[in-house]
């Protein structure tokens, strides 16, 4: 069972609050979920739509053609139109006699109610089309409008009305609950991850499609007792995030591709200055404002090369919505145990988009500070000290009686001083070096490897594309012999892995959200090994596993 | 009191003989001993320029980040710790020009911040450029005819902002210098306290004599009258004004984040199983 549900309309006509319904709802019939949103960046008008996919089988991305589509204005079925599937079905408020198409009229029936809750009408007749009782939905409703009864009530009268305006045409049928599963959007499990890894202080400029965990995280500010500050500009942010950091707190910062840029500079001071900090980094396709509110994996050479000169730095990429919980908690480790920069590589495409995962389990998570025991410091405090791993003891002001700390952003000696010799320099080099070089040994994420033990073609992806690329495989998988290779971490980048299966002799596929290649020219930099195959895509839309499937047979396979 | 040796105030620099830095670093680790500070109880932040060097000059807990960007690092330590005293400290190029986005709103947050800005209207580090408060008629290797703009008057930018704390001070008056950064410190919300500072070696108009010449200290001033402020604050030229020029007492940066009371947030402990109950939320 797989079933598509688009919901369209233009910005201001409320799509959230179905999208918000139907989602519990089909959640709690124990239905797998995956939607995506497709918005322009706009407040009003224009045209929005969100797809929800929904199967008895876990989900890992979107799919093509569309089984029911809720057309909250008469625009959305002309656009959606050549998307439906043969047996689809359009709700609209447009009388027809065409027979794909279910006359309901919401506005009428919402007219004396609340016109204000049209949209309740279209989700109650979807339940009724879709052949799914409406306690759930009653209870969705009531969850979502929670203390505001009179709204409550208008709705549930609303989603009533829609429900018997129309007649069944699907057998969908309740699964009943799952309790190990949840639903979670890519951005709120960015700021979950965070706050689960002890996150105090998260500094950010709004800017789409990132603003998801500045919110989420605001939500939760009080009844935590952290702080959210928004700051005047991404170059505001990114500073005090390390005042953050160096004053004793676990520290963050989210923005995407042009937040990013006016950060750089930050970067290299968190590098230089070893100061542990967290960067989620939402991508959406650019250069400078690009498509604001759609998805693309361009960043990574700008986030690998982030600042001038050279400097310890780590960069992972979230496969999903569920990765990107256990990835932003691991990132706070990494940074406090190198007093490193990490930057978080997420998308629109997952950051937007919701996935029914496994419930985060939390048995295998542990904060680990790295601070320095005030009890092994002796004499005058060296923030810098030369040690044999490279990392030096971390204390922030106040923690050490009788002694000060201070952080530099110019080449420093042991004492965070000012030098400009050149053995200093050179030793400060190698320090930090020694860092990387650790965690290389020590911490680095060799991609997960998914296929035959003999592949005759390796998809290779970074990040977000892993979803589509796990149904691209099983959907190639009965005419080729084709195995998967998903990156977690980009860089530094493991090497051992794509190095084997190179000299396996499979042909690599590289499948990118990007014009360039970059993960191609990264691994060709690092290596020197280049893909056979590069399937690239670069309009701010997702790739579907359909849709690499596809290509594949186009432009790999011919 | 702390002894002021404590502060090290006489280490070696990299400031030129005769700047105007050195009276001003002797005049804050007098006024840290006098105020009974020991270092560790006070954190400095600072951008780049010979100004900002001041943490590797003098002994106390120091972040010496990026050019411009001063205040923003110092914003998250008033969360962490309401205990530590913070000193922001740069020159007039960094604060005004480069961060110049930073002071204007971090005036509206009204950190419980000491803010010393070492105004020698000049570029003294890349050698002689004009800086935001240069006056109109210096020649510099850039500004070969002069300033394109008019220099900027951050004293009357800052009461114009009804900034919390607004002084004026000047290295050739150590005495007066100390005690106004005493006041800053007693002051509760943020203090900008602009020091005339001269650049022996590229600014050959606003020397020790200029400012000496011209400045006066205040006297039947009231700094709560806003009015009165606003007028002192638009003197500058043949006589400029020194001292407390504008004051207001109103809620802090912290003080308008309730939920922190007095905890230290650097002191909270966080366990992932307190956390566990927003995973349920997402069920």
């Amino acid at each position: 069972m797989d079933f598509n549900i688009v919901i369209a309309g233009e910005a201001g006509q409320g799509l959230k609050t179905v999208e918000a319904m139907l989602t519990k709802t089909f959640s709690r019939h124990g239905y797998y979920l995956f939607s995506t949103k497709d918005y322009m960046s706009r407040v009003r008008g224009g045209h929005n739509f969100m797809q929800i996919r929904i199967s008895d089988q876990k989900l890992e991305g979107p799919d093509e053609g569309i089984d029911l589509l809720l057309a909250l204005n008469e625009e959305s079925v002309e656009i959606h139109r050549s998307e439906m599937n043969e047996d689809g079905t359009m709700i609209s408020e447009i009388e027809s006699d065409e027979n794909d198409i279910v006359y309901i009229d919401a506005k009428g029936l919402a007219k004396d109610v609340n016109p204000r809750a049209v949209n309740t009408v279209f989700v109650g007749a979807a339940f009724k089309i879709m052949g799914l009782p409406t306690e759930e939905a009653e209870e969705a409703v009531k969850e979502h409008f929670a203390d505001k009864e009179s709204i409550i009530e208008d709705n549930l009268t609303l989603l009533k009305a829609g429900y018997e305006a129309v007649e069944q045409l699907y057998n969908l049928k309740g699964l009943g609950k799952k309790d190990d599963r949840m639903v979670i959007d890519g951005n709120s499990a960015v700021g979950l991850g965070a706050l689960l890894a002890g996150l105090s202080y998260y500094a950010a400029y709004p800017m789409s499609p990132s603003t998801g965990i500045l919110h989420y995280v605001a939500s939760k500010q009080e009844e935590l007792g952290i702080v959210v500050e928004q700051a005047e500009d991404e170059i505001a942010a990114i500073n005090m995030v390390l005042g953050g950091t160096y004053s004793g707190l676990r520290s963050m910062t989210g923005t995407s591709g042009g937040g990013l840029a006016l950060m750089a500079e930050g970067i290299g001071l968190a590098g230089v200055t070893e100061t542990p900090i967290v960067i989620a980094d939402v991508q959406r396709p650019g250069p400078a404002t690009g498509l604001p509110t759609r998805t693309g994996q361009g960043d990574l050479l700008f986030a690998v090369n982030i600042a001038q000169d050279e400097f310890p730095l780590m960069v992972l990429a979230p496969k999903d919505q569920e990765d990107a919980v256990y990835q932003t908690f691991r990132a706070f480790n990494l940074a406090d145990k190198y007093q490193l920069p990490v930057i978080i590589l997420s998308d629109q495409f997952i950051g937007d988009g919701s996935k029914t995962i496994k419930e985060i389990d939390t048995s295998d998570m542990k904060i680990e500070r790295h601070l320095v025991d005030p009890a092994e410091v002796e004499g005058e405090y060296k923030r810098y000290k030369y040690t044999e791993d490279g990392i030096s003891p971390r204390a922030y002001p106040g923690q050490l009686e009788d002694n000060v700390v201070l952080s530099d952003s110019d080449e420093h000696d042991e004492f965070a001083h000012i030098v400009e010799d050149a053995e200093t320099r050179n030793k400060m080099v190698a320090k930090r070096s020694k860092k990387m070089a650790k965690l290389k040994k020590e911490d680095l994420l060799e991609p997960d490897y998914y296929g035959p033990e003999d592949p005759d073609y390796i998809l290779v992806g970074w990040g977000s594309t892993a979803g589509p690329l796990t149904e691209a495989r099983k959907m190639l998988a009965d005419e080729y012999k084709v195995g998967h290779l998903a990156f977690n971490d980009v860089w530094p980048l493991p090497t051992k892995e794509i190095e084997a299966k190179a000299a396996s002799g499979a042909k690599l596929v590289y499948v990118e959200n990007n014009a360039g290649a970059q993960f191609d020219r990264l691994v060709r930099s690092e290596t020197g090994i280049k893909a056979d195959y590069n399937i690239l895509k670069d309009d701010g839309r997702p790739f579907s596993g359909r849709e690499i499937y596809r290509r594949f047979k186009e432009e790999v396979s011919k | 009191m702390v002894d002021k040796n404590i502060y090290q105030a006489d280490r070696e620099t990299a400031w030129c003989p005769g700047c105007g830095n050195f009276p001003l670093r002797t005049a804050l680790s007098e006024a840290l001993s006098e105020m009974d500070l020991k270092p560790e109880e006070v954190t400095m932040f600072t951008g780049i320029g010979q100004a900002a060097k001041m943490p590797h000059y003098i002994k106390v807990n120091g972040f010496n980040g990026l050019h411009g960007r001063s205040i923003p690092p110092a914003v998250a330590m008033r969360v962490a710790n309401p205990k530590m005293t913070v000193i922001v400290e740069s020159g007039d190029g960094c604060t005004y020009g480069e961060g110049g986005n930073h002071i204007l709103h971090n005036i509206r947050r009204n950190l419980d911040i000491i803010h010393l800005v070492h105004d020698n209207q000049i570029y003294g580090l890349t050698k002689g450029q004009a800086s935001p408060t240069s006056m109109a008629e210096l020649i510099t290797p850039v500004q070969t005819h002069g300033v394109n703009a008019e220099p900027f008057n951050p004293v009357r930018f800052a009461v114009g902002m009804k900034a919390s704390f607004v002084a004026r001070s000047t290295v050739g008056d150590r005495e007066h210098l100390k005690e106004m950064v005493k006041e800053a410190k007693k002051h509760k919300g943020y203090a900008l306290i602009d020091i005339f500072q001269p650049c022996v070696s590229f600014n050959k108009i606003n020397t020790y004599q200029w400012y000496n010449k011209r400045v006066y200290k205040l006297e039947d001033h009231d700094p709560t009258d806003h009015a009165a402020a606003m007028k002192v604050a638009d003197k500058f030229g043949d006589e400029i004004p020194i001292g407390v020029i504008y004051r207001e007492e109103k809620p802090t940066f912290r003080e308008r984040i309730p939920y922190l009371k007095d905890k230290a947030l650097v002191d909270r402990d966080v366990k992932v199983e307190d956390m566990e109950y927003l995973i349920k939320e997402f069920k």
